[in-house]
């Protein structure tokens, strides 16, 4: 990336053994992101925001069922 | 993973990653389920039962009041051993997929861009700052609280207090890390490390100065707080930690898998 060119050593050329990593492109990788994270984020809502301070379903079953996981991973609960 | 499969040509692509991270979020939230049942269940179990005693001395005004709440439509009791071991597995299971390929998408976008750091190197970076980002900073600032703590009336505006320091602390940490590719070129990589990482650590102490405080723990015991918040923060820890360690191991497997097919491709290409 970014590191000083070194100037190339006389002699016989010793092949280094490529340390590059592959990386992925940042275009590539932004679709799955977005697709994904949605699918995540709506996961994460379920058990730590829902039938708390908005409902989807209304009532309480989601909360209720998730009711220990979201006192114990931080979230507000009631 | 390192045995010679001609017919696939392993690849660094979004979805293998994702599909580590799936498998390592899942992996994850069973333990963490784990230390929430062995540790944190006793102290919400003593938590509900202190909530039944205060329920005791309502007026028959309040009781009635409750006994309609919960009789209308949609509203279901759920008992507690349920909600101890399946309802409490569902949560960590969920949580601990969706943050574990959310951890591999951020892995597969730094790998190979972090100075000389390793894939194993990156993914475990990545992994150690959504601990900090996602669990540790709100933690902080909104600790958890047990049963029988928390004022109904304010769960709107906690929630959405609570969500706008996990969207900062994620946001400066995203920061953070491109800052601190950009100073690789002056600073050594630690150096670089440590500048970002201060930082992060400036962003969110003004977010955390800024957001309110909540003050809601009344008359509760606080030595059960204290026990059910550091069981808690170890539920956390120990979620973080496993996508840590098995997204590490997957990633590292698969970049080496990646690799030795590379040298060979090329070694073929030569001969």
């Amino acid at each position: 990336m970014a590191h000083p060119s070194v100037a190339p050593v006389s002699g016989p050329a010793i092949k280094v053994p490529a340390v590059e990593i592959p990386t992925i492109p940042l275009l590539q990788l932004g679709t799955w992101v977005v697709f994904y994270g949605l699918l995540a984020m709506l996961a994460i809502f379920f058990v730590s925001a829902d039938q708390g301070a908005i409902s989807l379903p209304a009532g309480n079953a989601v909360h209720e069922w998730v009711h220990d996981a979201r006192h114990l991973l931080g979230y507000p609960c009631h | 993973m390192s045995k010679v499969n001609p017919g696939r040509k392993p690849a660094l692509t979004p979805a293998a990653f994702l599909v580590r991270g799936l498998v390592a979020g899942l992996l994850a939230g069973l333990v963490a389920f784990g230390v929430a049942f062995a540790l944190g269940e006793p102290h919400v179990d003593h938590a509900i039962g202190l909530e039944e005693a205060a329920a005791e001395h309502l007026t028959p005004e309040e009781v009635a009041a409750e006994e309609a709440a919960a009789a209308e439509p949609g509203m279901v009791e759920i008992s507690r051993e349920n909600q101890k071991s399946f309802g409490l597995l569902t949560g960590t299971a969920a949580v601990g997929t969706a943050l574990g390929g959310l951890t591999a998408l951020a892995a597969a976008a730094v790998v190979g861009r972090l100075g000389r750091l390793s894939a194993r190197g990156s993914t475990l970076l990545v992994a150690g700052i959504g601990f900090v980002a996602v669990a540790l900073v709100p933690f902080v600032k909104y600790p958890a609280t047990p049963p029988a703590v928390g004022d109904p009336e304010t769960i709107s505006d906690r929630t959405a207090e609570y969500f706008a320091l996990v969207l900062i602390s994620v946001l400066a940490a995203i920061g953070a890390v491109v800052v601190g590719r950009r100073l690789l070129g002056r600073f050594d990589g630690v150096d670089a490390g440590l500048i970002a990482a201060g930082g992060f650590v400036a962003v969110v102490s003004a977010a955390g100065l800024l957001l309110p405080s909540v003050n809601e723990v009344g008359a509760f015991p606080a030595d059960l707080l204290w026990q059910f918040r550091r069981s808690s923060i170890l539920t956390l820890a120990s979620l973080w930690a496993t996508i840590a360690v098995i997204l590490t191991v997957l990633v590292g497997r698969l970049h080496d898998a990646v690799t030795a097919d590379a040298q060979r491709r090329a070694l073929a290409a030569g001969l």
